[in-house]
This record gives C-alpha cells, structure tokens and sequence, in this order.
C-alpha cells in the first residue's frame, strides 16, 4: 500500500496542498515556474551564505573560547577586509536581483490579449464564478456560486476542506484575465499551482491573468480574513482541453440559467 | 452551442494596472454615450456592451442601471 502510494506520488502533479509538505505545490503557469525558478536562484545564494556564516561563526566560538584565548584583541578596523565584504554581497545581490526584476516585471507585460474574462465575486462564505463574454443582455449569461463541500459529505478521494461543488471550468494554455472582487468584506482568491493570489477589495476590481498550461484540477484556498468561515470557502480550477471548453460551459449554461 | 468564440474585452493601454475598475466604468459610460449619440438600435455601440459585460459584475451593472433611470448616476453620461 505504501508502495503504491509513493508511486501515485510521483506520478501525480501535486496540485493541492499535502500533509507536511515542504516545497512548493507544482507549476501550471509559467508564473508560477518562473517563481519556483526564482526560488531555486536564491535558495542556492542562501545556502551558500548560510555555510559560510555558520563555519565563522563556529570557528570564532572554537578559537576565541575564553578558556583557549583569554586575552581578546582589540582589532578596531581593517580596511581591506571591510571593502570587501561590502562589495561581495553587493554582487551577490545583484545576482539576487537580476532574475527577480524579470519575473516581476515579466507579470505585467502585455503580450496577448485575453481571451477569456472570468470574474470572481467573493462573499462570505463562497465564491461566485460569471462568465459574461457571451452576453447579449445585461442578464447574466453564465454564472454559479461555488460552495464548500461540508466535512461530513465528501466522497472517498476528495479533499478535506478543498472540494467544492461547481469548478471553474476553464480551457488550458488559453490566456484568461481574472478579474477579482467582493461583495461585502475583503477576500483573496489564491490557487498556489497556478502562482495566483489577487486581493479581493470592496468596491475594486483586480485584474489578474493566467494561462494554464496543463489539464488538471487545481486547488486553492481563501486568503484574506474574511470572517468565521473563512477557512471554508476554497478555490477550485479545472483547466479541460480547448476543444471540450464549449460544451463544459454550455452544459453548465442549461441548468444554471434562471436557476443561479 | 458546440463552438464558442472565446473572445472578450481587449486590454487597455489606458488602463494598464491591477486596478481595473475605472475600465469597467469607462466602458459603461462608453456604451451609454455611443447610444445617447448614434442612437438606440446602432449596431455600432454593442462592442462597448459587449466589453462592460466581460469587465463588470453584473451587481455592479444593476446598481447603475437603476441610478440611471432615478437619474442618480455619478458619470458623465
């Protein structure tokens, strides 16, 4: 059993948060690669401050023990020395900086218009999902509420305190613009895997976009305190292929319509 | 509907940031100033429907829908 759970494990993409995890959730965005490669440039940098800090560190404790040196010397300044470890982490900082401006930058570059406006409206305690593209009217074309799945009633294999009942059904490797916003209080719409986290302020609409580059469900969580249960309206993301985007959200156009 | 042309509001230079609501309300205004001009069965006007509807939620929509009809709408329409 444990055999074949490690192997699910590495099979499986880990789109959703795991018990004791360390690392990041994977990529489906370039964003999010690009912070997970981001990461990795400065946790090299780290790690090698970190060594070099703590080998003088324990090579000052283990030569000027009070025992072995008694008499500390007075050393005021040293010239040299002091360029130097001032210049040192200026170029290690700018190694730091480089890859961290492009990404930052990278974000709001326009290249592609989006071709899919999605917008979500957080109350307390769901989201609403519309997709207004389609509109003819000012009546809502297309647009659900997005429950948490209670504790009780999940289904062997769901996620505790992730499911919801309607999915953002979204078409991969398609630029969508998300456009975030509340209906009372503030709230944050976050899904790790794609390297989303846009603040929902009353009376604002904020503009993220994403493309998913890979089928799958994605899974994300609240972020901004909200009130009681705020820890119970998560985020879910179904990036299906393009071809099957037209059906899925007609499908959920019949039922939803008059109903929502 | 087998096909939907996934097509929605462009980005716009003169809204450049996160901050995407005065595009929202731009494009409303846009919509309504183009109909008060060209007139109510213009064809020419339902591109900026089509935007506002992509950019802004329906509640907001409505809310101005009805300041417009009590003659309460904070633009220049």
């Amino acid at each position: 059993m444990i055999v074949l759970e490690c192997l699910f494990l590495t099979i499986a993409p880990c789109d959703a948060a795991e018990p004791w995890q360390l690392g990041s959730q994977d990529a489906a965005t370039p964003m999010m690669q690009g912070i997970i490669d981001l990461h990795h440039d400065i946790f090299f940098f780290l790690i090698l401050i970190f060594v070099f800090v703590s080998w003088i560190l324990v090579r000052a404790l283990w030569h000027f023990h009070y025992k072995k040196n008694p008499i500390p010397q007075r050393i005021v300044h040293g010239t040299t020395i002091e360029i130097l470890w001032t210049i040192f982490p200026s170029i290690i900082l700018m190694f730091i900086a480089i890859p961290s401006f492009a990404l930052l930058y990278s974000m709001d570059e326009v290249v592609v218009d989006p071709a899919i406006t999605i917008k979500a409206i957080g109350h307390q305690w769901y989201w609403t999902y519309e997709y207004s593209d389609y509109n003819s009217s000012d009546e809502q074309s297309l647009t659900f509420d997005s429950y948490t799945i209670p504790e009780d009633d999940p289904e062997l294999g769901q996620s505790r305190l992730l499911e919801v009942d309607n999915r953002v059904v979204v078409p991969e490797k398609t630029h969508l613009r998300i456009i975030v916003t509340p209906a009372d209080v503030p709230h944050s719409w976050a899904v790790p895997s794609l390297g989303v986290k846009c603040d929902a302020v009353p009376g604002r609409l904020n503009q993220t976009s994403i493309s998913v580059q890979r089928e799958g469900v994605y899974y994300g969580q609240c972020s901004e305190i909200c009130g009681t249960n705020h820890a119970f309206m998560p985020i879910v993301v179904e990036a299906v292929p393009r071809k099957d985007y037209g059906s899925r959200v007609s499908n959920q156009l019949i039922p939803k319509t008059g109903g929502a | 509907m087998a096909e939907i042309e996934l097509k929605t509001a462009p980005a716009d230079f003169r809204f450049p940031t996160t901050n995407q609501s005065r595009h929202c309300f731009t494009r409303y205004i846009e919509f309504h100033r183009c109909v008060a001009a060209k007139g109510e069965e213009s064809g020419d006007c339902e591109k900026f429907a089509k935007y506002y509807r992509s950019l802004c939620p329906g509640e907001w929509v409505e809310r101005w829908n009805e300041q417009r009809e009590n003659g309460t709408f904070p633009g220049p329409l």
